[in-house]
């Protein structure tokens, strides 16, 4: 409680510092959770143009073989948990709340311990760099691969331990981010008033609370034949190395979703703002997003299709895949539809929309083509899967997520981003996503696999690995220009007012960026579209008519999770000491937290 | 205005920036003689992959330039502009959302049909009087067993033109993918388990293939080559294969010290060739590929160096450092006994 005072008096650096360790609010939490993942994702994309300079021709030795299998799976691992997915977050964090009026989560101080636990795992993954051990397995992690006697290193206990961290953070964000969408709305905020945003962070977290069980068996399996020799995945054993393919797609497959839906959730609250039109189809969006959440679990299989499960099993696989295309193309023809008639003002957040739309489409019909099974044969392993999961991560997920950024940046600084450095960002990652992506669909067909470190020149393929490698390098040309927009919009400082854009949701009716309790008082909602609605919203007060309480800050949270990492270095460690030491803070951690009083 | 215009030709620039690089990548993929290519397959098995995978491509094609031209045609056409009226604010149709969910479903029945059609056909079953070979992933080569004909060999897959084979594979250490693209699609090669790939090629030619499936640090360097031989040098070859190699007595004085150098045993014991090496008559080690007739093959190494004295002498120099994690270790070999072993190595043809 000493923290909460120093938040209010004292401006030091060390106790702003303190007041970020402490802080339970959404907001505030959010921005950690962006500025994080943010630097996760440079540094996978600092892996990506290593990669894309080793394969710009053939048999290069820009780096070894080894270390070339460690960039690529950090490469994957980082840029799926450790930037998509917290990126993601940050905007569950800041701006869920807001839509939804409320004025935080339902658990602020497990909001913290999520973010810390993410962030401590982050760090345990990438310090295996240092030791010349990154993990080198694959993102996918196959048995037999990761076992003691082929994998003899810390590599892999690495990934193993910093993926099951990062499954408790997710875990946790996940509970607590259900319980505040159903339990937290505003008076008035019934479900199918609910933006998009936030259902499709309802469906997002449902996936998460069901998916990372089914990888953290999985991973529990493998930690355990390799410190404790069981043989969940030792075949001399009587184990089956297949076992680990279902349990990882089975988790690895909904994980698509995890990282898609925000997306087209953001997506889903841009388009409108920016057509100035009300999302058409609202209820089929919700449903196809429940729909994709749902049929996304059937499906796993097809990332299995080489293994030869028999003609039955390739057939159903086949086809519960190729359903999933209808709910997302129902999406792709209602975003269509919201901007029919509209008035589209092509600002940089409505850009990042636009070109989402144009490139998920392509990485949805190469998807089509891997549904079929028999196709499939040819394609799975190839270059061309790489080319459709970046036109589906790059050119979906991450022009979404800027597309996002762009749109509720102003709502969080309370400065607007420059437009023109935000077209150039736009149109250097666009043409670089497409040079860089394009190419790799035909270096697939023309048989070069992928996760090799080097290739043949016979294989004909030089020149467009060229033109991806210089694709790649534009991209990362484009995400400089987006730092320097952000350095250079800090010091023009442009005023963002309310509601620069003119939207409908709730978030943007109150200032920029939100005062610590978000709403005065908590609106009465009338509407799905309250800023558009012709029933006008019941005002908020500029100035709360009463004390407002809200959840103090709390160290708790974050020495429970130095409690886990703790831990997790014991194992690392095979240090019985170190891993009773991190058990005994995490268990002293959670109970001063749970006894600690709650309001300021 | 000067703007608008600006960005209109940017945009124009842009088109003909895709415009080229998607055309260039056609050109490039079209022409040309691509050993691993999945676009021009020589056997059955491929053919029927080839034409499933070109029915979906046009179909991708065809919503491909549907949804595209709708969404620029949106764009330009709604696109703001100084006196734009409001718009209508208008909430859905239901008859639109019934028409594109069965738009899609009804393309995807198309696809469907011949998938799952073609997937009843590539199950890997062969007719009964089909060659069967049992293919062994290796971290990181290939072995082949001709059971039928008691041969051993390694890297390159010697096939008959127009006979049906089998391929009956397992691994020996991690899951691989065999992968000759011009023969149709790869299947996964693991321990404790049994996977089929069954063809019938038609094409007499050498075609390149390689592990699809990450397999550890020189995933990258497991090669093959598929050899589709017309069936009298099939015939041929087997019988080269099926032959004792080359006796001691017409070996010249180095192969003869190479001979011997391959038959000593050196410590550490994993530093003698015929601790891991097999060569009929002379040696039995079973890790490393059965060398017996090492000189009739097209390359060494699993597929990435030539069969020649100068590849072999690099080899035998340095195997770590071509072949990363291999578990061919460097023995520390003298330039003197390299050049002999290098010498008999050459006479097992």
């Amino acid at each position: 409680m000493a923290t909460a005072a120093l938040t209010v008096d004292a401006p030091g650096f060390g106790s702003r510092v303190w007041s970020w360790i402490t802080t339970t609010d959404h907001k505030r939490i959010g921005i950690l959770y962006g500025v994080t993942a943010f630097v996760f994702f440079l540094l996978g994309g600092l892996e990506a143009l290593v990669i894309r300079a080793q394969l710009a021709q053939s048999s290069a030795d820009l780096v070894s073989a080894d270390f070339y299998n460690q960039l690529f799976t950090m490469h994957g691992t980082t840029m799926v948990f450790l930037a998509i997915m917290p990126l993601s977050a940050a905007f569950f964090n800041y701006i869920v709340p807001l839509q939804i009026g409320a004025r935080d989560v339902a658990f602020p101080r497990l909001n913290a311990f999520s973010y810390w636990v993410f962030l401590l795992g982050g760090l345990l993954m990438n310090a295996s760099f240092f030791f010349g051990a990154a993990p080198n397995g694959g993102w996918f992690g196959y048995a037999n691969l990761t076992s003691t006697q082929y994998s003899p290193g810390l590599n892999i206990d690495f990934w193993v331990l910093g993926l099951q961290i990062l499954g408790v953070a997710s875990i946790a964000a996940g509970i607590n981010f259900l319980v505040t969408i159903i339990n937290l709305r505003a008076p008035g905020m019934r479900m199918m008033r609910l933006p998009v945003f936030t259902w499709m962070t309802l469906v997002t977290q449902f996936i998460v609370v069901t998916a990372f069980p089914v990888i953290t068996v999985a991973l529990v399996f493998l930690m355990f034949d390799r410190t404790f020799g069981t043989t969940f995945y030792s075949v001399a054993a009587g184990g089956d190395v297949l076992l680990w393919q279902h349990l990882f797609w089975l988790f690895g497959h909904p994980e698509v979703y995890i990282l898609i839906l925000p997306a087209m959730g953001m997506v889903s609250e841009v388009i409108p703002t920016f057509s100035r039109k009300p999302l058409f189809g609202y209820a089929v969006i919700v449903y196809s997003g429940l729909l994709i959440a749902i049929l996304g679990w059937g499906v796993w299989a097809h990332h299995m299709f080489a293994v030869g499960m028999g003609p039955v099993a390739d057939a159903v696989f086949s086809s519960t895949t190729m359903l999933i295309a209808i709910p997302t193309g129902v999406k792709i023809f209602n975003w269509l539809a919201t901007m029919w008639g509209g008035k589209l003002s092509l600002k940089t957040p409505m850009l990042f929309s636009l070109g989402f739309i144009a490139m998920f489409v392509v990485g949805g019909l190469s998807g089509v083509m891997h549904s079929s099974a028999a196709a499939d044969l040819q394609q799975t392993d190839s270059y061309f899967v790489v080319a459709h999961i970046h036109y589906v991560l790059y050119g979906g997920a991450i022009q979404g997520i800027f597309s996002g950024i762009y749109y509720w940046w102003p709502k969080m600084t309370g400065w607007m981003l420059n437009e023109r450095l935000g077209k150039t960002h736009f149109w250097l990652s666009f043409i670089g996503l497409n040079l860089a992506f394009f190419p790799m669909h035909f270096i697939g067909l023309l048989g070069m696999p992928r996760r090799i470190y080097t290739y043949d020149a016979v294989l004909g393929v030089d020149a467009m690995n060229f033109m991806s490698t210089v694709g790649a390098f534009i991209i990362g040309l484009s995400t400089i220009v987006f730092v320097v927009n952000v350095w250079y919009s800090r010091r023009e400082r442009i005023e963002a007012g309310m509601d620069p854009w003119g939207a409908a949701t709730l978030e943007w009716s109150i200032p920029s960026p939100p005062p610590n309790y978000n709403f005065t008082a908590i609106p009465e909602v009338v509407s799905r579209l309250p800023q558009w609605s012709d029933t006008e919203m019941k005002a908020i007060p500029t100035e709360p008519e009463g004390e407002i309480h809200m959840p103090g800050g709390s160290y708790w949270p974050a020495v429970s999770a130095v409690g886990i990492l703790v831990l997790a270095v014991g194992a690392l460690l095979e240090s019985l000491a170190f891993a009773l030491g991190g058990a005994v803070v995490l268990v002293v951690g959670i109970y001063a937290w749970a006894f600690e009083p709650f309001e300021m | 205005m000067d703007i608008t215009l600006r960005h209109e030709r940017g945009r124009r620039r842009l088109g003909a920036l895709l415009g080229v690089m998607l055309a260039g990548s056609v050109v490039a993929a079209c022409g040309g003689d691509y050993p691993q290519s999945t676009l021009h397959p020589t056997a059955d098995f491929g053919y029927q992959v080839d034409s499933l995978f070109r029915t979906i491509f046009w179909w991708a094609v065809a919503v491909f330039v549907i949804v595209e031209t709708m969404l620029m045609y949106v764009i330009v056409k709604y696109r703001e502009r100084p006196g734009s009226p409001d718009p209508r604010r208008i909430h859905g149709s239901t008859l639109l959302e019934v028409a594109w969910t069965l738009a899609p479903a009804v393309v995807l029945v198309f696809i469907a049909v011949p998938t799952i059609r073609t997937i009843m056909n590539v199950t890997g079953d062969a007719p009964e009087d089909a060659l069967v070979i049992d293919v062994v992933g290796h971290q990181w080569w290939w072995e082949y067993r001709y059971q039928d004909f008691g041969v051993t060999t390694a890297t390159d897959l010697h096939v008959p033109q127009g006979q049906p084979v089998q391929l009956r594979m397992t691994s020996a250490d991690v899951i691989h993918s065999f992968w000759v693209p011009k023969i149709g699609g790869k299947r996964d090669v693991m321990p404790g388990r049994t996977t089929f790939i069954a063809f019938t090629p038609d094409s007499v030619g050498a075609y390149y293939g390689q592990c699809a499936e990450f397999c550890g640090e020189s995933h990258a360097h497991m090669r093959l080559r598929l050899m589709v031989d017309p069936p009298d040098d099939f015939d041929t070859w087997v019988r080269g294969q099926q032959a004792a190699p080359s006796e001691a007595v017409t070996l010249d004085a180095d192969a003869q010290r190479g001979r011997e150098a391959f038959a000593a045993v050196r410590t550490p014991g994993n530093h003698s060739c015929l601790a891991c090496h097999a060569v009929e008559g002379l040696a039995f080690g079973a890790l490393g590929p059965n060398l017996t007739h090492l000189a009739s093959r097209s390359s060494i190494a699993g597929g990435i160096l030539p069969m020649d004295a100068d590849a072999l002498t690099r080899w035998l120099r340095d195997p770590l450092t071509i072949k990363p994690g291999s578990l061919m270790p460097d023995i520390d070999l003298t330039e003197d006994e390299i050049s002999t072993l290098v010498a008999y190595l050459l006479t097992l043809r």
